[in-house]
């Protein structure tokens, strides 16, 4: 190679946020766990020109309850999702979904951070972020600013993320007791298999009546996604099998799969709404004579 | 760049590119060929290696991410004479064939029995489903494991009740 | 005792340590790392290569045809395969020009700086477009057409109560050893030394000698590394591998060392053929199979490479183990403008022997009686003949196997509860089964032209060291043939040792592929022994002034009338230092009576076979269309289990590559291109994929093999994808007659 790639291990974080306004024309990659990075330079997808390898940054390690919401650093790891008992009582879903990534090499590696950035729409705990109305505090060296997940991403591997910017704090709202996690994955095989079809949602239902949905998808449209027309025809009805029924034909308007060398958009489409279904069906099994 | 790092228990200071990768750091530096490359792309974990006691694929780590860090390799778990409890498993029991899976099959092996030492087969499957075999059909090496995992729990309990002069 | 004992492997230590040297382990002084520049089209014509003239090409090695010393021809059966394209390209990523430079890192940016210009031409991609498409090979396209015939096929039908016809299609299959292919080679004054990863090591000779123009075998040494699975797709791959290390050495005069990716290996590797089979059964209403008409057509890929064997075995196996009078079998290897299609474990058998069993369960569909009921009813049994006209005689074990996997997996139960499961229920369960079996040996009078041959040596310490050319890629080699000798000696297996795979010092034991290396070169092997033995025994005689007969070798000692006069050890040191016998070789033999017709397709096609049954299981989400494989039970008859763990893992390894077929493993091809060839797309399954499985060893033994050993390399991978696809069926109640059976395929199956 004859150019020399612009490197930085920053000791911390404003040394880190320097090298990016430094480095603002380059397109800086920025390095968390490499589990995305690293195979598309070993395979010359990509050939980065700088890198900021934030991987030993404490200040992006961190994790904080708050009453009600919890703040993730970035590089909370997919194993630290797997077993810090405060997300598992407090938004269970990441956990499930962590556990569904890769295999033990890449939840050690792997990071929430680089998940969301790496912007891919089978990114698995992004279904989770969007039916949790997550909150991300992005950060360069001339301030921080929220964004709302769910306008994150601005089209297929697009978001606003600005180049000087790195992802710096997620803020996830917790899940209240009343409220039903579900999570399921379709992947190739068991194990690192990324995914042809995610949903994650939450639910809540008093007395026979689904109070709330939110339903999250991923693979099956350019982003991760919201079920918005399925959510707004569920909520404030009553969870019965022609809702059901109905449900799992809408939520075909919420979505627009596509044929790739993971699967097909048919089966994409059949599969999406067997799983609504199903979550909807045992959750009505589950509230009856609620 | 300087790294400061362990390697198998020794204290190691590095002169390297930064972006130099774990493994080829591992097999071309340190000449630890017991590393192995299946794909470069963390998906068949023949390049697995322990950093601060966790299972990572060296293919995917660089340099400059192991400063300060504990790496362990298969050599560093092989004992200066002999082989231990696990590996004499996998020999015993056929965990291994053609053997090009298996240095990382161990490490990650390693990685679970120091968390947990009573793993049922579904907890093995879990821990090595990121450790490709073609060979063996997996059967022997969850046995392998499933039986190393016993060998060290009596030895354990050996040590427990053994009398202070022992 | 050493035989059907699970001794510790020998080269169990090194490869739990890590100390076990596989080629891209090794380095030379001043090695250069070699490159491919390949082309990106499938068919046309090379009309200029340009230079960047802005790289300093001086710093690098480049090597195209005209760089070849002799013939530009990969040496296997036929003679179409260059070792780089001069001007015509028939696939894509077909080689074209070789880059050795300090770094592979710098090959690689030289590659970038070439650009091949071509001309493109009409080309064929499509199996089922072979015939009739752009004019590739010979008069028809056809590498290889084979016909067999057994008694009188339109009588056959004519008898028949019912006539069942269906078409099968399988898929491309990646081998997916875990070490990719790599080589290095050194240059000699006059000749070439090659190391690398491969299955066998005379093959490399035989390719080396034209092309590098060398005129004596001991001009090409080829020494086998450690070597991280083969399953075929080392058998010849390595031929043109070594080749272009080999050119890249002698113009650089350096060693050059060149290991693929894994891109590379799965883009340019051969692979296991597609196919596509026609099934045409007559039967009676009792279950009598009275014709069976079978019709192959296997994609060979651009060149012949190893296509008409492959379609050899593929069509001896495509009857099965059945007794059926009146049998046709056709079978076509095509050429096409896809990347060559080679040996992979089975070597053709898994696809006939998909679509045979597929048709046994239609037929039993058709007669409404259970898949096992027609199995019973049919299954060969000593005195039936096979499809070229074979009647057996011993060692035949179809009604053991499926006995014993009926009873251990519980399967006549388990398939009249899960026809009963709930046709609401969304987790669906079934169960299926396979009978097969495998011919060992090659086929025919093929020993008889490779007459291999092995050795054994006495070292000045008294230990035994065997030579042959069989090479141990992790099924175990090392191992069982130390037992042999072990065996037959009566001494402990640590005296005996491997003397490596070095073809400058071991003598040429034909190539470890075929299930061959057990029964015939382990045969080879122990006869060498009872040799030393009675050499040795001759020698003592001589030595102590007293009749042979008198000598016995008994617990690693020589007695004579009964008394201890010499540990094995010590007289095999003194034969060693004082010209007594320090040495054994065998050569083979071709067994009296042997008759083959290699026109007709008659005869004894395999000195034995060994047979199989596998019951699988498998849960199916109605849901998602999830399959899993939930256990897998298999019995197989190996005839003499030397080693018993590794019978096994041959069996649990080998179903799971089946199991893998039948499920998940699809290699996406269009237009020439395989568009899946990464590890993250190209999927095998893991260990939460792999089923629990049941392994029983049933023992038939064979009087032609060592101890009653038969072949179990490729056995296990016949029967998995049948016996899967048919639980599939019970679970969904549909067919698929097409492998892989992908949840997308039950999803449109199920949706139609
Ligand atoms: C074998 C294998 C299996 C996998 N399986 C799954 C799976 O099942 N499910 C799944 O979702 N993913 C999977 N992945 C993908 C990957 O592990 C995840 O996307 C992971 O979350 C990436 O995190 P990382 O820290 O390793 O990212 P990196 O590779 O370090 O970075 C990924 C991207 O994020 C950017 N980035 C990282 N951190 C920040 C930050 N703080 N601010 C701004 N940008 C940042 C990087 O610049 C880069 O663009 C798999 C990968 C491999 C190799
Ligand atoms: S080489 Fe690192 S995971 Fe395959
Ligand atoms: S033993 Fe060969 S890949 Fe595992």
């Amino acid at each position: 190679m004859t150019t020399e790639v612009e490197f930085c291990a920053p000791k911390n974080l404003a040394e880190a946020l320097e090298f990016l306004a430094l480095n603002r024309d380059k397109k800086t990659w920025i390095l968390a766990g490499g589990t995305d990075i690293m195979p598309a330079i070993n395979s010359r997808q990509i050939s980065p020109l700088a890198v900021l390898d934030i991987w030993g940054l404490r200040e992006l390690r961190i994790l904080e309850q708050h009453q009600r919401h919890l703040t993730l650093g970035p590089l909370t790891t997919f194993s630290e999702m797997m077993q810090d008992p405060r997300i598992g009582q407090t938004v269970p879903l990441l956990r499930e979904a962590a556990q569904s990534v890769g295999a033990v090499q890449i939840q050690n590696r792997g990071t929430l951070g680089g998940n969301i950035a790496n912007a891919s729409p089978a990114g698995d705990v992004l279904p989770v972020l969007a039916v949790h109305n997550a909150v991300l505090e992005l950060r360069s060296a001339k301030g921080s600013r929220n964004v709302e997940f769910n306008a994150f991403y601005s089209g297929y591997k697009q978001s606003v993320l600005k180049p000087d910017e790195l992802i710096y704090r997620i803020h996830v709202p917790i899940q209240w007791p009343q409220q039903i996690p579900y999570w399921r994955k379709l992947g190739t095989r068991q194990a690192q298999a990324i995914s042809k079809v995610a949903i994650a949602a939450i639910a809540e239902v008093r007395g026979g009546i689904l109070q709330d949905i939110r339903i999250g998808l991923g693979a099956v449209a350019p982003t991760v996604v919201r079920a918005k027309k399925t959510e707004d025809t569920l909520r404030g009805r009553r969870l019965d099998n022609r809702l059901i029924q109905a449900a799992g034909e809408i939520i075909q308007s919420d979505i627009c799969p596509i044929d790739d060398i993971r699967s097909t958009a048919r089966f994409r489409r059949r599969t999406t709404t067997n799983i609504l279904r199903r979550f909807l069906s045992d959750l009505k099994l589950a509230h009856r004579g609620m | 760049m300087k790294i400061d790092c362990t390697i198998n228990g020794s204290p190691t200071v590095l002169d390297v590119s930064p972006m130099r990768r774990l493994i080829d750091l591992l097999r071309e530096e340190m000449k630890l060929t017991g590393t192995k490359e299946g794909c470069g792309e963390g998906e068949c974990g023949a390049c697995t290696v322990l950093i601060d006691g966790e299972a990572v694929n060296s293919c995917l780590v660089i340099a400059s991410q192991i400063q300060g860090r504990q790496v362990v390799t298969i050599e560093g778990l092989t004992p200066r004479s002999g082989l231990t409890p696990l590996q004499e498993s996998f020999v015993r029991k056929g965990g291994l064939q053609c053997g090009i899976c298996t240095p990382g099959m161990i490490v990650a092996a390693r990685a679970l029995l120091d968390k947990n030492l009573e793993p049922d087969a579904l907890e093995i499957r879990t821990a090595i489903a990121g450790n490709l075999c073609r060979c063996t059909g997996y059967h022997r090496i969850v046995d392998s494991i499933l039986e190393a995992a016993e060998l060290e729990r009596s030895r354990l309990s050996l040590v427990d009740t053994a009398p202070p002069d022992l | 005792m050493s035989i059907g004992v699970n001794v510790p492997r020998k080269d169990g230590q090194s490869k739990v340590n890590g100390q076990a040297a596989y080629v891209d382990d090794l380095s030379f002084d001043g090695m250069l790392y070699g490159v491919t520049l390949r082309s990106q089209i499938p068919h046309g014509k090379i009309r200029a290569i340009q230079f960047d003239p802005k790289f300093d090409w001086s710093s690098v090695v480049v090597v195209d045809h005209s760089d070849i010393p002799g013939q530009n021809i990969v040496t296997l059966i036929q003679r179409d395969q260059p070792f780089l394209a001069a001007q015509l390209i028939r696939h894509v990523n077909e080689p074209i020009l070789l880059i050795a430079a300090t770094s592979r890192k710098k090959a690689m940016e030289a590659r970038t700086r070439i650009e091949i210009i071509v001309d493109e031409l009409p080309s064929v991609t499509n199996l089922e477009k072979a015939a009739t498409g752009v004019r590739l090979y010979g008069e028809d396209n056809l590498f290889k057409e084979i016909h067999i015939e057994k008694g009188d096929l339109p009588r056959g039908f004519a008898e028949a109560d019912y006539i069942v016809e269906r078409t099968y299609k399988t898929g491309l299959q990646e081998q997916m050893y875990i070490e990719p292919q790599g080589v290095i080679a050194v240059p000699g004054k006059d000749r070439i030394s090659i190391y690398g990863s491969l299955q066998c090591p005379h093959y490399v000779v035989k390719a080396l000698l034209p092309l590098l123009s060398f005129s004596h075998p001991d001009q090409v040494q080829v020494i086998q590394m450690v070597t991280g699975g083969g399953f075929g797709g080392k058998e010849e791959y390595p031929n043109l591998l070594a080749g272009h290390a080999a050119l890249l050495a002698m113009k650089s005069e350096c060693p050059v060392k060149m290991v693929y990716d894994r891109a590379e290996d799965i883009l340019a590797t051969t692979k296991r053929h597609p196919s596509i089979i026609r099934h045409k059964t007559g039967l009676k209403s009792d279950g009598t199979l009275t014709a069976l008409a079978i019709e192959i057509d296997f994609d060979g890929g651009a060149y012949a490479t190893l296509s008409e064997v492959v379609l050899s075995r593929g069509c001896i196996h495509a009857a099965g183990p059945y007794r059926c009078e009146n049998i046709d079998i056709v079978g076509r290897a095509w050429a096409t403008n896809n990347p060559p299609n080679g040996a992979f474990r089975g070597f053709g058998a898994p696809q006939t022997c998909f679509a045979l069993e597929r048709q046994i369960d239609l037929v039993a569909k058709t007669l409404g009686i259970d898949p096992l009921e027609v199995r019973r009813r049919n299954a060969m049994e000593p005195g039936d003949s096979t499809a070229t006209g074979q009647v057996l005689t011993e060692s035949v074990a179809t009604h053991k196997c499926l006995e014993q996997a009926v009873k251990a997996s519980d399967y006549i139960r388990k398939r009249s509860e899960y026809s009963k499961l709930l046709p609401k229920a969304r987790i669906r369960r079934g169960i299926g089964l396979s009978l097969f079996f495998h011919g060992s040996g090659f086929t025919g009078d093929g020993e008889n032209r490779i007459r291999g041959r092995a050795g054994l040596q006495v070292t000045p310490d008294g230990f035994i060291e065997i030579l042959t050319s069989s090479t141990d890629i992790g099924q175990g080699t090392e191992t069982i043939f130390a037992q042999m000798v072990a065996e037959e000696l009566g001494i402990p297996v640590d005296l005996c040792r491997n003397a490596g795979v070095d073809t400058n010092r071991v003598p040429d034991s034909g190539p470890t592929v075929a299930s061959r290396t057990c029964m015939i070169v382990g045969d080879l092997v122990r006869s060498a022994a009872a040799q030393l033995r009675e050499d040795l025994i001759k020698w003592l005689a001589e030595l102590e002034n007293c009749n042979a007969e008198q000598i016995t070798l008994v617990g690693g000692c020589f007695l004579l009338s009964g008394q201890r006069v010499a540990s094995f050890q010590d007289l095999a040191k003194r034969a060693c230092s004082e010209g007594g016998p320090a040495s054994a070789s065998k050569t083979y033999v071709q067994p009296e009576g042997l008759e083959w017709d290699e026109k007709t397709y008659q005869g004894q096609a395999y000195p034995v076979f060994s047979w199989g049954c596998d019951v699988a299981e498998v849960e199916i989400d109605l849901d998602t269309y999830e399959i899993s494989v939930t256990r897998f039970t298999a019995a197989q008859d190996v005839g003499k289990a030397i080693h018993p763990v590794m019978v096994m893992g041959q069996i649990e390894g080998g179903s799971l590559q089946a199991i893998g077929y039948a499920t998940m493993e699809e290699v996406l091809q269009k237009n020439g291109w395989i568009e899946n060839h990464r590890m993250t797309n190209c999927l095998i399954p893991t260990a939460l994929d792999a089923p629990a499985f049941e392994t029983h060893i049933i023992e038939e033994p064979f009087s032609g093999g060592p101890f009653g050993a038969k072949g179990v390399g490729e056995l296990p991978t016949d029967g998995g994808a049948p016996a899967v696809a048919a639980a599939i069926d019970h679970a969904t109640g549909q067919r698929f007659d097409e492998i892989p059976v992908t949840p997308e395929k039950i999803e449109l199956a199920l949706n139609p």
